[in-house]
Formats: C-alpha cells, sequence, structure tokens
C-alpha cells in the first residue's frame, strides 16, 4: 500500500495532534506541582470533556457536512450513549450511596423495590459498552428508516429530528421512566474498579477520549477515500442525480446516520464519567442546535474544522459565562450571527476565503491597469 | 327610623313603657321590613322577652346578611355588652379590632374605663341557641350572591339533616335564578335520600338522575350498598339508584369530554395564530425563522406593556382598563412586524440562498432576544390580568366555555379570513403567492421581489406576535414562552403541508385537539409523544403533508 503525499501529510498532523494532546496527561502525571507546565486533574477532565465535544461535533460533520443531513439529535444520540454509561456507574455505587442500598438512589427514593429488568445486564461492563454503540445506532436506525423511507429532506429532516429530541427530552424528564427523572444519574464512584476522581483514572479516560478522537477521524478519511464516501458526497450535492444513477440513496443515509449516531453514543459515554454525571438536561432540542454551531463555526465539511470549533466555542462559553453573567447569551448569539453572515466556510475556510477575495483584487487591479 | 331610636332609648326591664314601644316596632316594622335590616333585628332580639323571640326569629328568617352570622357568634361567646346609663341603655358589640361597636347599626364609638367596666356581658338562653343556629345555617340560601346560594345549598344538602329540608323548600318556592332552583332541588333529593320514605327516596333518585347530580354519586353508591347488605339488592330503589348512577357516569364522561374538546379547539386557535405566521415565513420564504418563539413572546410582553400604560393611566378599576386587550392586539402585531422588519433587512435577507444556514442564524438571534428579554423585564413571569369582562363562563347545556378561550376562537377565525382576504384578494397577497411559486420568473415579469420578502417576514413576524399576546390571556408571559410553542408550531407546518395556510389551519385544529383529548387519559408527555409518533407515522402515508403542492419540478 502506498501513501500519496497529500496522505502523508493529513497523517502528520494527525501524529503531531495527537502528540500535543497526550502532554496534557503526560504533564499531570510528571510535571511540576506550580508554574505554567503544571496541569490539574480539574484541566485534564475539563480537556477530555471539550474532546468529547469534539467527537460529537465530528459526528454530526459526517452527517451535515458529507451527507447534506441537518440532523438535530446529535445530543439525543451523545445523552443516550451517556445514560447507558451511566446507569452502569450507577450500579457500580453498589451499597455506598446515601441510602446505604444496592438499588441507585433514585430508586429508593422513588419507592422501587427491586432493580428493574432492562437495569440488570449494565452489571457487565461489556454489555454496557455494546449498548452505548447499539441503543443510539437502534433509534437512528427506526427513525432513519421511517424518515428517508418517505424522502423526507433537508429543512424538514431538521425539524422532525428537533421534535424527536423534544419528545426523548420529555420522557427522561419523566420520574416513572427509571432514569431518575429530572436529577439524571450523579455521585459515580468507581469505573472498571478504579476510583473515578483519582487523578489516574482521569489520565485514563482522557486518553480513551484522545484515541476516539483518532478513532472517528480514522474513520471519516477512510469512508470519504472509499468508493461509498463518494456516493455520500454525491448525495449532499445533488441526491436527485445520484438516485437516477441507480443508487439507493436511502441506504446510504440511513447507514451514514447509524455510523454518527454510534460514534455520538460513545462520546456521551466518555462524557458522563469525565463530568460525573448526566440529565436529560443534555438531550434539549437547544444542545443539538450548539452542536450545529460548533460545526458550523469550525468549518463545516472539513477534517479539523468541527474539532476547532468544538474546541474554540466551548473555551468561549466557559469564559464569557464567567466574565460576563448577564451578557454572555447574547455574546454567543451575536457570534452566531456572525459567523453564518461573514464566515460561510467557519474559521478553517477563513485563509481560503481571504486568498480568493486577494484574488480578486489583484485581477481586478491587472484588468483595470 | 323613629321607633328604634325610641326603643334604644327605653331603659330598665319590662317596663309598661317596654312594652309598649316593643309592640309598637314589631307591629310597624314587620309590615314594612325593608325598612329595618338585620342588624335591628338583632338588637331587639337581644332584648326581648320569651314571648317575642318567636316572632323576631321568624322576621330575622328572611334575612339573609352575613353580618347576622357575625353578630351572633359575637354574642354566643361573650362579646355582646350592655351598657346602662342614665340616658338609656345601649347594647354594645366588643368587635375583633379591639373597639366598641354599636349592635343596632355598626357604628363605632369610644369608652371610657368606667362605662367599659360598667357594661354588662351579655348571652343568648338555650332554647334561643337552637333556633339561632337553624337561622345561621340556612343564612348562605338568602345571600344575595348566587354563587354564595348554591354553595349553601349544596353543603346543607350534603350534610343530609332532616332540620334543613324546610328552609331548602321554602326557599325553592321563592328563587327565581335557574342555577339556584336547580342546586336547591339537588340538595333536597340528596336530603330526601336519608331522611325520606321509600316513596320519597325513590322520587329523589329520580329527580337525581334527571339532574344529573355528580355530588350524589357517593349518596347513592352508599344507598345501594345498604339496600344489597339489608337483602334488598334487586328492589326497585336499588334498580333506581344503578340506572341514576349509570346516567350520571355517562353525562360526567360526556362534560369531560367536551371540556378537552373545546379546550383543544382553543389551543389549536392560539397553535393557528403562530404557526400561521410560520406556514407565512416558513413556507412561502424557505426562511426557517427559529426566533419565532421570540416574536411569540414580544406579542406577551407588548400586551404586558399597553396594559402597564392602562393602569398607570386610567387606573385597575376604571373601565378603560378593559380595553387594553382590544388595544394590545393591533400594537403587539405592529411593534413585532417593524423589528421582523428590521431583521429581515439586516440579516435574514442574505440568506435566502441557504435555509439550513438561516435556521443556525435565527437561533443566534433568538438566543440574544432571549437573554434581552430577561434583561429588561426579568428572569421571571410577568403578570398579565384578564379585563374584567373576559372572566366568567358561557354556560353551555351544563358544560362551561371560558370567555377567553371563546375569544381566542374567535381571533383565530378573524385572524385566517384576514390572511385568506390578504393573499387572495390584495396585490401584495398576489406578489406574495408568485414570488412562493417561482422567485426568478416573478422578478423578471417586475414583481419587486426584495419587498415583497420584506413585507411577508413582516407579517409572519406580527402574525407569531399576535399568537403571543393572545397566549398572554391564557398562559404565562416569560422569557421562553415562545419556546413551548416553537416545536409544536414546526410539526403543524410540516404536517399541514409547507406553503399552505389551509393545510396549516386545519393540522393546527387537529394536533391543538388530540394533544388536549389525549391528555386526560395519557397524562402531558406521553400526550405530545403520542402526537410526534402519529405525525411520524402519518408522514409515511402522506410524505408531502396533508395538501402536497404539486409540481413537475425536481426539488432541489
Amino acid at each position: 500500500m502506498k501513501f500519496s503525499t497529500e496522505m502523508k501529510k493529513e497523517m502528520g498532523i494527525l501524529c503531531l495532534v495527537t502528540g500535543l494532546l497526550m502532554l496534557i496527561p503526560l504533564f499531570n502525571a510528571v510535571g511540576p506541582e506550580s508554574g505554567p507546565l503544571s496541569v490539574s486533574a480539574f484541566q485534564v477532565s475539563l480537556w477530555g470533556k471539550y474532546l468529547t465535544y469534539a467527537v460529537l461535533a465530528m459526528s454530526l460533520n459526517l452527517l451535515w457536512g458529507y451527507t447534506g443531513l441537518l440532523c438535530l439529535c446529535q445530543s439525543l444520540f451523545f445523552a443516550l450513549g451517556g445514560y447507558a454509561m451511566g446507569m452502569y456507574l450507577m450500579l457500580m455505587i453498589g451499597e455506598r450511596g446515601a441510602y446505604k442500598s444496592v438499588l441507585p438512589d433514585f430508586m429508593v427514593f422513588l419507592g422501587y423495590q427491586k432493580l428493574p429488568l432492562h437495569w440488570e445486564p449494565f452489571y457487565n461492563f461489556a454489555f454496557t459498552m455494546g449498548a452505548v454503540l447499539w441503543v443510539p445506532g437502534l433509534l437512528a436506525f427506526v427513525f432513519g428508516f421511517l424518515a428517508f423511507r418517505s424522502r423526507i429532506k433537508g429543512v424538514y429532516f431538521s425539524i422532525l429530528t428537533q421534535a424527536l429530541t423534544y419528545a426523548a427530552c420529555l420522557m427522561f424528564f419523566r420520574n416513572d421512566f427509571t432514569f431518575g427523572g429530572n436529577n439524571g444519574f450523579t455521585d459515580f464512584k468507581d469505573i472498571l474498579g478504579c476510583n473515578i476522581n483519582s487523578d489516574a483514572t482521569i489520565r485514563g479516560l482522557f486518553i480513551a477520549t484522545t484515541a476516539l478522537m483518532v478513532c472517528t477521524y480514522l474513520i471519516t478519511s477512510g469512508l470519504l477515500a472509499s468508493k461509498l464516501g463518494k456516493v455520500q458526497q454525491a448525495i449532499r450535492d445533488s441526491e436527485n442525480r445520484v438516485l437516477f444513477s441507480g443508487y439507493s440513496t436511502t441506504s446510504f443515509k440511513l447507514m451514514i446516520f447509524v455510523l454518527s449516531a454510534m460514534i455520538a453514543g460513545a462520546a456521551g459515554a466518555l462524557y458522563v464519567p469525565q463530568v460525573g454525571g448526566i440529565n436529560p438536561s443534555a438531550m434539549e432540542a437547544a444542545k443539538s442546535l450548539e452542536v450545529v454551531v460548533w460545526v458550523a463555526v469550525g468549518g463545516r465539511g472539513t477534517k479539523w474544522g468541527p474539532v476547532i470549533g468544538a474546541i474554540l466555542v466551548n473555551f468561549i462559553k466557559s469564559y464569557t459565562t464567567h466574565a460576563f453573567p448577564d451578557y454572555w447569551l447574547i455574546i454567543m448569539g451575536g457570534m452566531f450571527v456572525c459567523v453564518v453572515l461573514f464566515m460561510p466556510d467557519g474559521i478553517v475556510g477563513v485563509y481560503k476565503q481571504a486568498k480568493s477575495y486577494f484574488a480578486r483584487q489583484r485581477s481586478l487591479e491587472t484588468t483595470a491597469a | 327610623m323613629i321607633p328604634h331610636f325610641f326603643f334604644l332609648g327605653c331603659s330598665g326591664k319590662s317596663t309598661v313603657k317596654q312594652w309598649i314601644c316593643l309592640l309598637i316596632t314589631v307591629a310597624i316594622l314587620t309590615s314594612a321590613a325593608s325598612a329595618r335590616d338585620a342588624r335591628t333585628v338583632m338588637a331587639e332580639l337581644m332584648q326581648a322577652e320569651r314571648a317575642e323571640q318567636a316572632g323576631l326569629i321568624e322576621e330575622l328568617s328572611t334575612y339573609g346578611d352575613t353580618i347576622i352570622a357575625d353578630i351572633y357568634e359575637a354574642w354566643r361567646t361573650g362579646g355582646i355588652y350592655l351598657l346602662e346609663q342614665d340616658t338609656g341603655s345601649q347594647l354594645l358589640q366588643f368587635t375583633d379590632a379591639q373597639e366598641w361597636a354599636l349592635v343596632h347599626n355598626g357604628a363605632v364609638i369610644s369608652l371610657s374605663e368606667a362605662e367599659a367596666a360598667a357594661a354588662k356581658k351579655q348571652r343568648p338562653a338555650r332554647a334561643l341557641r337552637k333556633q339561632m343556629k337553624r337561622i345561621i345555617d340556612t343564612l348562605g340560601l338568602k345571600a344575595d350572591n348566587t354563587a354564595l346560594r348554591i354553595d349553601s345549598a349544596i353543603k346543607l344538602g350534603r350534610s343530609q339533616k332532616a332540620e334543613f329540608i324546610p328552609a331548602l323548600e321554602a326557599r325553592l318556592k321563592v328563587e327565581t335564578d335557574k342555577q339556584v332552583i336547580s342546586a336547591l332541588q339537588e340538595a333536597l333529593a340528596i336530603s330526601w335520600l336519608a331522611n325520606g320514605e321509600d316513596a320519597q327516596v325513590v322520587e329523589a333518585v329520580q329527580t337525581l338522575k334527571a339532574l344529573n347530580s355528580v355530588a350524589a354519586r357517593a349518596f347513592l353508591e352508599e344507598l345501594m350498598q345498604a339496600e344489597g347488605d339489608n337483602g334488598r339488592a334487586d328492589s326497585s330503589l336499588s334498580d333506581a339508584c344503578a340506572e341514576a348512577l349509570i346516567s350520571i357516569e355517562r353525562h360526567m364522561k360526556q362534560q369531560e369530554f367536551f371540556g378537552s374538546f373545546f379546550r383543544g379547539f382553543s389551543t389549536g386557535s392560539v397553535l393557528l395564530i403562530v404557526s400561521f405566521g410560520l406556514a407565512i415565513t416558513f413556507g412561502l420564504m424557505g426562511v426557517i425563522n427559529m426566533a419565532h418563539g421570540e416574536f411569540v413572546a414580544i406579542g406577551g410582553y407588548v400586551t404586558f406593556l399597553v396594559q402597564n400604560f392602562f393602569i398607570q393611566t386610567w387606573g385597575l378599576s376604571s373601565s378603560a382598563f378593559g380595553w387594553y386587550f382590544i388595544v394590545a392586539l393591533p400594537v403587539s402585531f405592529i411593534v413585532a412586524a417593524v423589528i421582523g422588519l428590521i431583521m429581515e433587512v439586516s440579516i435574514i435577507r442574505f440568506l435566502y440562498r441557504r435555509p439550513l444556514e438561516s435556521l443556525l442564524c435565527t437561533w443566534g438571534i433568538s438566543m440574544v432576544m432571549q437573554q434581552g428579554f430577561r434583561l429588561i423585564f426579568g428572569a421571571a413571569n410577568v403578570q398579565v390580568n384578564n379585563p374584567t369582562w373576559l372572566m366568567g363562563n358561557l354556560s353551555f347545556a351544563g358544560f362551561q366555555m371560558s370567555y377567553t378561550r371563546l375569544l381566542i376562537i374567535l381571533i383565530a377565525l378573524v385572524v385566517v379570513a384576514l390572511t385568506w382576504l390578504l393573499l387572495r384578494q390584495t396585490n401584495l397577497g398576489l406578489h406574495i403567492r408568485a414570488v412562493m411559486q417561482n422567485r426568478h420568473m416573478a422578478s423578471s415579469l417586475g414583481v419587486p421581489v426584495a419587498r415583497v420578502n420584506r413585507m411577508t417576514f413582516a407579517l409572519g413576524c406580527g402574525l407569531a406576535a399576535l399568537g403571543g399576546a393572545v397566549l398572554s390571556q391564557i398562559g404565562n408571559v416569560g422569557p421562553s414562552m415562545g419556546q413551548a410553542y416553537i416545536v409544536d408550531s414546526f410539526m403543524v407546518v410540516v404536517t399541514g403541508s409547507v406553503g399552505n395556510l389551509l393545510g396549516a389551519g386545519l393540522s393546527a385544529m387537529g394536533i391543538g385537539m388530540v394533544d388536549q383529548l389525549l391528555q386526560p387519559s395519557l397524562g402531558p408527555v406521553m400526550g405530545k409523544i403520542t402526537v410526534f409518533v402519529v405525525i411520524i407515522l402519518f408522514l409515511q402515508w402522506r410524505p408531502g403533508g396533508l395538501f402536497p403542492t404539486l409540481s413537475r419540478s425536481l426539488d432541489d
């Protein structure tokens, strides 16, 4: 197998980014206690959280950037993966909860006598890992099948997925849905027998998240290079032509949709232990729109755009919520408006935009002269 | 007036003088009862001899003033004093506010310490107490307020005490209000259930069946149980009870159904106004306005501001205040339309070719607007009062429809009519439809596309605010009030075919109705989810919605 120069360059960048990211847990483990090079456990988990967001943005980019499907239920898939992981973590608390019962605290509180049947398998970590993937995948399959079959596309697809998120969110807010209602899951103790709050576990989770990001990147590039990826991008550009050429766009779209849901679920599963909890507000319709904004700000249809967008927007968000608690929504909202209006290709596209602008200027000058 | 001053002027006990004056008072004033009031009679009763008490109590039972209960309570618990002075004796009530008041007219007077010490406590005799209690208990039947009369009748009936039957029957003879009459009949029938002979009981059961009395259900069930326990489970009485129960049950179900139906109709109407705005911006222009919900909130807040303006200028209790809602409707429409116009000119017009990005951009605007509301009006909901003429219910076939919800339905009808007229009968409407069908062709035929876009967008935003103004009468006005409607409205537009106002109208009504009809049995959350699933399945059957636009062109 031969690598083209472009591919070599890409792999080089990927290795560089991974290497830089690995510095974070490294400095946490062996770095100095204080000073500019010290990295606290809090910062490691904060960056870990940003990286799960980046993976989530990448999963949406696969759909929106490369297939032209603006999906507004990405946060739902993310939260479903998170809930599956949360169930395992809740069961791992064992009898150390506030009520000293084998049941999770909220179940004791709501008067459950024994564990509901669908919770039982989540004692098993392998099953949990499977559920993290197949639960969002299955939902995406069923919904996608119904939606794509009846040729729901474009804006309508966005609206229906938003309504799906809304409905699911309402459902998870209910106490009798056996997922903790309003408060969701929290107060985790152990993951795979390790203390979830110890530095080593936090570093491990960070490394796992980086690995997931690299995997997602490789899947995306592999897909784009393949024939399937070509069809995928053709669907984005003109679905009717693909349809007339004899391809069943429904199955292609369905496959990408399920894949993207699974990636989002995996990101959610890594998000929960690093943040230390999950509740239904993680799947609110607004959260899905936020993901779209990350992708738009970074640059849709580019490989690194979503990652840059997710990290940058969340960074600004953390900063503005502290610095301007009253105005941060206005700042963020204004930023989205500006990005959409003036940077249609996002931050990654700014260079290209500027280049074409200057090229046009120059050609105007030459014609004038 | 002269006689009672005369009477109070009498001093001492059972003098001939007092006898005479009492006789005169009773004789004159029973013939002209309107000239006396309950206080006077109470005052007389307190000083009357046993022989006259019967007559005075009889007279007292014709009054419905609640003051009788207050004074009697004071009398019974030792709050009434008799102050004997050289100039005459006075009956005084030591009120809760620690003041001395004259019993016969309620005027507050001040006493010196010596006088206060000289005042003697008065108590009713035992025989009197029993009679007074009956008067007090049935006092509500004579109240001026019909609602109070109904309440009192129901309370007396539920007690099932034989002693109230004469009072209820007496009132039934003179009562003129229809609702009170049926309440009295119901109360009497319930009383007879416990106190009558067999024939009377059966008759009462039939009356209750005819009245569809919900209150009587428990009593009927009890009666049937008792019959069964006595081994007469198949007696005519228990048959009648069973029949009555079934009939009442059916009536209740009907009421509930019509109630949900009516609520669904009015909820659908709000949804219709809001989604008409969306159908215009989204359907006709292809712009997804995520800030549509914020325009709904603008409508709510403008109504709030107009209300405050009316309160400041004319005051809350003035008749002018009632008009604020009528004024708020056009004002909120205009304010939102202007804001929409500004938004279109500055931002939206750059996004007509990028519908998915208009979604992002307007979402950003919605965030800014929501936070703006929070900064201006605070994060909590603001208080919007209903004008007095909108309070109350229209009663139809025993089932209540609030004026507010009726007005909402009316407004929705007007909006539908006006929008239809605008789109079908005006030049602007013609242009809007032309641009919607084919933007480029319309433009090359000389339709001012940019101006039409501006007007259409402003119209859509104005309609959203109208929906918000209406919503302020039945819901909360707060920064995120529009969020609850935005998802529903999008569903309405998708289900009713994009760009089709008739479809939007029908699906708004349908979704509002199904939502409200499902809510009693499934609860609000499951109701919403069921509606959502139904919509997805409906779109399997008709992907283009109710009335898809037929066209030969490919859609991308």
